[in-house]
């Protein structure tokens, strides 16, 4: 049997990519399937090839890529969507990383499909300026659907990747999700994010907040895939959630909840269906992190009469005190190899952004701003925090470089935009931003290029990106 | 429930028998710094006289008979509220926390929760912190007037729950504030 689930928890977990390799010139059987329940194993073994083929575009310029609608083998409904689908969301997953250059899509409809390489009309595809085609089949099959997609170097007229995936027909965009990763880490060596996921708050569902007299919208967590699509609701406790965090295995969020009255961090295993609460309960708990490594969250908390920065192990063992001060200490984020923890203080007036060792040595200002707050520290290759920092009524998401003492600003001033969280490649970030009335969750490049609404649905905060 | 009956009436004479004493209010605080809590207010005197059989009181007592839901729609607790980036308790501040400790006074069974908000000009993540102090801030006042501790919890919704959706000085004055909720009474 072929057909071997993967569940989201390892779509969004990186193993799978970064176990495969390319194969040339046989298509590798690989799967895929969407919203099962169970953790697959992991994929088998590949065996590395010797062979590399990658796409070059003219010198100082990106391939250019064109990907037409696959080629639907069966005349079933189902499948003459997922092909369509299928080559949308691979032209869009290939186009946020900025690697290819891609060839608008209604350029190439007089293209005919094809459904082999000897059918591919090369020479329509090298007129059009093509570096690269993406050419695909999809399949019924008895269990749900068979994908084929295979990059052709245009100008050598050979294949340079070829893939094969079979699962369900249910979220045929997976397929699409896995093959942009495996081509951006085939042809470009990098790691994409296209079966990353957000998660973040929402008040979408107009639910009244229990136990109160006030008129007030339960805040519950949601996620969603990297581009706003598959939107779920993960929590359902009728009260006040914010600042989600994944782990870094993407199978839990922590997150800071008002289920029991005051704050307190709670963990949720989204497929497990179980809870966790690290925190214990003990004063009030906000604002949890998952260290690097997954085995211990960083958070605030009042426990000791005043807001500090504590690490507990994940099982609520262990709790350490990085900050004492009389001041307020807040909003913790992680260093990427997990020895330093940045966060916010207001010790010496204004909020500003800190970074302490975890062992509560060293500690040091970083920022200068009239007032800064949500630090989140990159991940490599880049050593950079990103901020919400006040410059004008509103906030703007800032950038400091750490080993230049360099800031860079990538919104100004169109609302008021808070609350950056890294994607895990460091190239992205995801923000809250007012501009388009409502709090709505944005993704933007580093560079502050390639804006993107990911929500609109309700007010949408305190975004993370899953690992 | 004899008991209880009987502790109710005992708790309603002695509230009946305080009643026609004025009793000072806590001096309001000099400074007005966060952190220097005010002074405590005195004892209340001790009474002068023999205590005469008060009549009934010509009204009922309205608020205590209300539900939880009334009494914090129609609130006897009012809120305060704060400067911009601040947790300090104004002099304003203070006489609305010396009203609210003769309301708890008067009701010591209530538990009540104070509420600490702030408005959208601060970050969603600080506002969590900021709200707690001025919470606290309240709270810390009320125990000095001589509420136990144990009557009030505090609870920060940072900016998150607005009283006023609008994006001005005058709905962001109000959204700046320590709100009650009576939870037991």
């Amino acid at each position: 049997m072929t057909h071997s689930t993967h569940s989201r928890a390892a779509d969004v977990a990186s193993g799978f990519s970064r176990t495969s390799r390319v194969l040339l010139p046989l298509l590798i059987a690989a799967s895929a399937a969407v919203w099962a329940q169970q953790p697959a194993p992991p994929p088998p073994a590949q065996q590395p090839s010797s062979v590399e083929l990658r796409l070059t575009g003219d010198p100082g310029t990106p391939p250019r890529m064109a990907v037409p609608d696959l080629l639907a083998l069966t005349p079933d409904r189902e499948t003459q969507e997922a092909a369509k689908i299928i080559s949308e969301v691979l032209w869009d997953d290939l186009n946020f990383e900025r690697e290819f250059a891609l060839i608008p899509r209604d350029t190439y409809k007089s293209i005919p499909a094809a459904g082999s390489i000897d059918a591919v009309p090369f020479d329509r595809w090298r007129e059009l300026g093509a570096d690269g085609v993406i050419i695909g089949t999809a399949q019924k099959t008895a269990t749900g659907i068979r994908v084929e997609l295979r990059l052709y170097n245009v100008r050598a007229r050979q294949s340079a990747y070829g893939r094969e995936y079979t699962g369900s027909a249910a979220n045929p965009r997976i397929y699409a999700h896995t093959m942009a990763d495996e081509l951006h880490d085939s042809q470009r060596s990098l790691r994409g994010v296209a079966r990353t996921k957000l998660t973040f708050i929402s008040d979408r569902n107009r639910e009244a907040v229990l136990a109160t007299v006030e008129k007030r919208d339960v805040k519950e967590v949601f996620i969603a895939d990297y581009d706003g699509a598959s939107q779920r609701r993960i929590t359902i406790n009728r009260t006040m959630n914010l600042t989600p965090s994944w782990s870094p295995d993407g199978r839990s969020i922590a997150y800071t909840s008002y289920r029991s009255g005051g704050a307190d961090i709670l963990i949720s295993n989204i497929f497990a269906g179980t809870m966790e609460s690290p925190a214990k309960g003990i004063g009030q708990n906000y604002l949890p992190v998952f260290s690097p490594d997954g085995t211990r969250i960083a958070f605030t908390s009042n426990r000791d009469g005043n807001n500090e920065i504590y690490v507990v192990n994940r099982d609520g063992s262990n709790i350490s005190r990085l900050t004492n001060n009389p001041a307020i200490d807040v909003t913790p984020t992680w260093s990427p190899t997990g020895t330093q923890i940045a966060f916010t203080s207001e010790r010496r007036g204004q909020p500003q952004i800190f970074v302490v060792n975890i062992d509560g040595t060293g500690l040091r200002q970083i920022t200068f701003e009239s007032y800064a707050d949500r630090p989140t520290w990159s991940p490599p290759p880049y050593n950079e925090i990103a901020f919400a920092a006040r410059t004008g009524p509103g906030f703007d998401i800032k950038i400091l470089g750490i080993a230049s003492g360099e800031t860079r600003q990538i919104t100004f001033g169109e609302g008021s935009n808070e609350s950056p969280a890294w994607a895990p490649n460091g190239r992205h970030l995801a923000f809250m931003s007012t501009r388009a009335g409502r709090s709505q969750v944005f993704t933007v490049d580093r560079d502050g290029r390639n804006l993107r609404q990911i929500t609109r649905d309700g007010n949408n905060t305190t975004p993370n990106w899953s690992q | 429930m004899v008991v209880a009956l009987l502790l109710t009436v005992v708790v309603g004479a002695c509230a009946k028998k305080q009643l026609p004493v004025a009793r000072p209010m806590p001096p309001p605080a000099v400074t007005n710094a966060a952190n220097v809590p005010p002074p405590a207010p005195p004892p209340p005197p001790s009474p002068v006289a023999e205590p005469v059989p008060v009549p009934p009181m010509p009204v009922e007592d309205t608020i205590g008979s209300k539900s939880l839901d009334d009494l914090n729609r129609d609130s006897p607790l009012r809120p305060l509220f704060f400067d911009l980036d601040s947790s300090d308790v104004s002099t304003e501040g203070q006489q609305v926390l010396q009203a609210n400790a003769a309301v708890l006074r008067k009701y010591p069974a209530w538990q009540v929760t104070i509420e600490g908000h702030c408005d959208e000009r601060g970050t969603a993540e600080y506002n969590l912190a900021l709200g707690e102090r001025r919470a606290l801030a309240a709270r810390t006042y009320l125990v000095s007037l001589g509420i136990p501790a144990d009557k009030v919890k505090t609870v920060s919704y940072g900016k998150e729950f607005p009283f006023d959706a609008g994006q001005d000085d005058g709905a962001w004055s109000k959204n700046r504030r320590a709100h009650f909720v009576i939870t037991a009474k």
